[in-house]
């Protein structure tokens, strides 16, 4: 009973105590006018525990007092901060933004250039991320927090007992998905998920595509190029054949999947441990990570899926302050330590293989892991962004989602030409310059 | 009479529609993550007082925050809106002004509009005045319910007979003390209605909410609940924990219809008396 009551008065009591907060913040003012002025920032961020990872800033920075506001990963936050932008208030000083929302988030005036304040953290990161925050321009759109290099993971049970080595190529990865099947028809390798465009994205990204480019004034558009073409009739061909499986993950079958072993490998990223740990309990142990299959063993890449970096927000009254901030907590040791032990994220700095040193509990048997993780991401292919990534993923949504329901290879190639006018038509409607 | 074993079956059916999402969501509450969609559904598990714990565990107890700020939205949003209605219900039945039609058929035609389409130019106007993100972002639109007041004049236009406003007048008493003491207590059981009308809809309100508030400490459960499922792709759904939350976020709703139900059934028959 207690527990329940103690919010609610404090809830009861903040509504009432809300008419007299001008008063009381004029006050603040005066008090503190002989020791310089203190500044509070909002910070919008996903990130599990941040309110911890910020706590570390606000004890050793008592000018500038940063407030952490948990929001719903990525889209929904986005949404709320474009509807403030628009508004004119509302908006945080500091927000999380993935590299993908970036260009969108730009060409709607509401992040702030901080390259004056920020700029000479260039040489900390890589330069594939550094470049998601620039546009490769002057200006500087945030710094980059964390990156999702991709990965493969795989049940070695079952590699072992199918004399099975991690697949080297995709070539590798196809024999291996077709031998798991016949052996046990229960069992998949993987599954082509038409909900997740980010990871298709990654896949064509390792094969060398770039779904968007600047060139001059104008914008590019290159969804159907050779190198996606190859990446959406490979998996196509494997769904075709019925050797991997066709539903979307994150669903609440696909972790049963995962947990009770008929989905027996996961292509996914660097943070792919902790979602295992949620929803393939039962398979603690038995898991092992290993560096992407390669389209060409001799000069290895790969993808990226998810990242985000940490913008200064247009409303924001504080820039100076708030660059100061995301600089610290993206870059500095003991704030990396923090970012990687407790807000549970792959930090994007070069330092972070430093502090990374133990493997993820889930992977506690395989200490090279955040070895591999680091020589994946340095392998990343560069990739740009547009500005209507959300009209592109969802169009990937209805074709793919079509395509994977009739498991035709032919209709995954074909969906990519829908996608590319889908993306051209609606750039082209908003006032872009889209060359060819 | 004849026809009871055929109404019997159907009510039966209906209830059992209705009920089955309940239960549902009772049995799942029980499982731990690895059973929830692995067991058989309708089989329970053995992790009820498990889960309770990682709901009340989760970021300190922000569960009962939430729960705490849904009753504080739903509790003060239909006090509030209850008594406005019942203000306007009343003037609006009994008193005779210019333009009362004009005003009457704008407030049918509010009852037509749904909220989620005055949910962004609500954001719009409140954030012109630097109310977004605050208690009052939700509480304000909540206080006005077009339904509540077409309700409550037809409540009022049945249940106080205007010989007693009259008998009140000629005795002495303004309008607000004949309001407060006369109109207000023949309205009650009407009043009921609009009360737990508002009540409902403001506890499973998403979108107003959902678009106000960026702070989760502000949030209620719905918005709460469905932030729980999209942690972004890298982290795990915490399904076990959202069900559970959701299970324990309806313990109050029914409570509610449980201890106010008397007036309903003593509200209807009423109805039936004065027309």
């Amino acid at each position: 009973m207690k527990k329940t009551l103690a919010p609610l008065l404090a809830s009861l009591t903040a509504a009432a105590l809300f008419t007299t907060t001008a008063c009381s913040g004029s006050d603040d003012k005066a008090d503190s006018a002989g020791g310089g002025e203190k500044v509070a920032l909002t910070y919008w961020s996903w990130a599990p525990n941040m309110d911890k990872v910020v706590e570390g800033w606000n004890s050793t920075h008592p000018d500038i007092h940063v407030t952490v506001n948990k929001q719903d990963g990525g889209d929904p936050a986005v949404t709320k901060l474009l509807t403030a932008i628009k508004a004119g208030s509302g908006a945080p000083d500091v927000m999380q933004a993935e590299y993908q929302k970036i260009p969108t988030l730009i060409s709607a005036d509401a992040l702030a250039d901080i390259s004056s304040q920020a700029g000479s953290l260039k040489d900390k990161f890589p330069a594939a991320a550094w470049n998601s925050v620039t546009l490769g321009g002057d200006a500087l759109y945030g710094v980059p927090q964390d990156s999702g290099p991709l990965m493969f993971f795989y049940r070695s049970d079952v590699f072992e007992k199918n004399g099975l080595q991690a697949p080297k190529t995709w070539d590798d990865y196809a024999a291996a998905a077709e031998k798991i099947h016949k052996t046990n028809p229960k069992q998949y390798l993987g599954t082509f998920s038409a909900a997740d465009a980010g990871l298709f994205v990654g896949l064509a990204q390792q094969a060398g595509a770039s779904w968007w480019g600047v060139q001059g004034d104008s914008w590019t558009v290159d969804v159907n190029d050779a190198a996606t073409q190859k990446v959406a009739g490979y998996w196509g061909g494997l769904v075709e054949k019925g050797v991997i499986d066709n539903k979307p993950m994150y669903t609440p079958e696909w972790n049963a999947a995962l947990n009770d072993g008929s989905q027996v490998g996961w292509v996914s990223a660097v943070w792919a441990p902790g979602v295992l740990e949620g929803s393939a309990k039962e398979t603690k142990g038995k898991w092992k990570a290993a560096s992407m299959p390669q389209w060409d063993a001799a000069s290895p890449a790969t993808g990226n899926w998810g990242g985000s970096a940490t913008s200064v927000t247009s409303q924001s009254k504080h820039p100076k302050e708030a660059a100061e901030f995301i600089a610290w907590l993206n870059s500095d040791p003991a704030a990396l330590k923090l970012l990687a032990g407790t807000a549970n994220v792959y930090p994007a700095a070069n330092d972070a293989t430093s502090v990374l040193t133990t493997p993820p509990a889930f992977f506690a048997g395989q200490s090279d892991f955040y070895t591999i993780a680091a020589e994946a991401g340095k392998q990343a292919r560069p990739f740009t962004y547009g500005p209507n990534v959300n009209v592109a993923y969802s169009a990937f949504n209805d074709a793919f989602g079509k395509a994977a329901e009739s498991k035709k290879a032919s209709a995954f190639t074909e969906s990519l030409a829908t996608i590319q006018k889908a993306t051209v038509d609606d750039m082209k409607n908003s006032g872009f310059t889209v060359a060819g | 009479m004849k026809n009871s074993k055929l109404a019997t079956t159907l009510l039966l059916l209906g209830a059992a529609y209705c009920l089955l999402p309940v239960v549902w969501v009772l049995i799942a509450s029980s499982k731990s993550a690895g059973e929830l969609f692995s067991t058989f559904t309708l089989a329970p598990g053995t992790h009820l007082l498990d889960n309770l714990g990682d709901l009340s565990g989760y970021r300190d107890g922000l569960y009962w925050r939430w729960m705490a700020n849904t009753a504080l939205y739903a509790g003060v949003g239909a006090a509030v809106s209850t008594l406005l209605s019942a203000m306007s219900g009343y003037a609006l039945a009994k008193f005779d002004f210019p333009g009362k039609g004009l005003v009457f058929n704008v407030i049918l035609a509010g009852v037509l509009v749904p909220g989620v389409i005055l949910a962004i130019p609500q954001y719009l106007l409140l954030s012109g005045i630097g109310l977004t993100n605050t208690y009052w972002a939700v509480l304000l639109p909540s206080f006005i319910s077009p339904y509540g007041i077409y309700l409550a004049r037809i409540f009022a236009a049945a249940a106080v007979p205007s010989e007693i406003l009259e008998a009140s007048r000629i005795d002495g008493a303004g309008d607000w003390r004949t309001f407060a003491r006369v109109v207000l207590p023949m309205m009650r059981t009407g009043l009921v209605t609009v009360f737990l009308f508002q009540f409902v809809a403001i506890w499973n309100n998403f979108m107003l909410p959902y678009i106000m508030l960026g702070d989760d400490k502000l949030y209620p459960l719905t918005v709460g609940l469905n932030g729980l499922l999209n942690q972004g792709a890298s982290q795990p759904s915490m399904y076990t924990v959202v069900v559970t939350g959701a299970l324990v976020s309806i313990v109050p709703l029914i409570a509610l219809f449980l201890t106010l139900q008397r007036y309903w059934q003593v509200d209807l028959a009423a109805g039936g008396v004065k027309a």
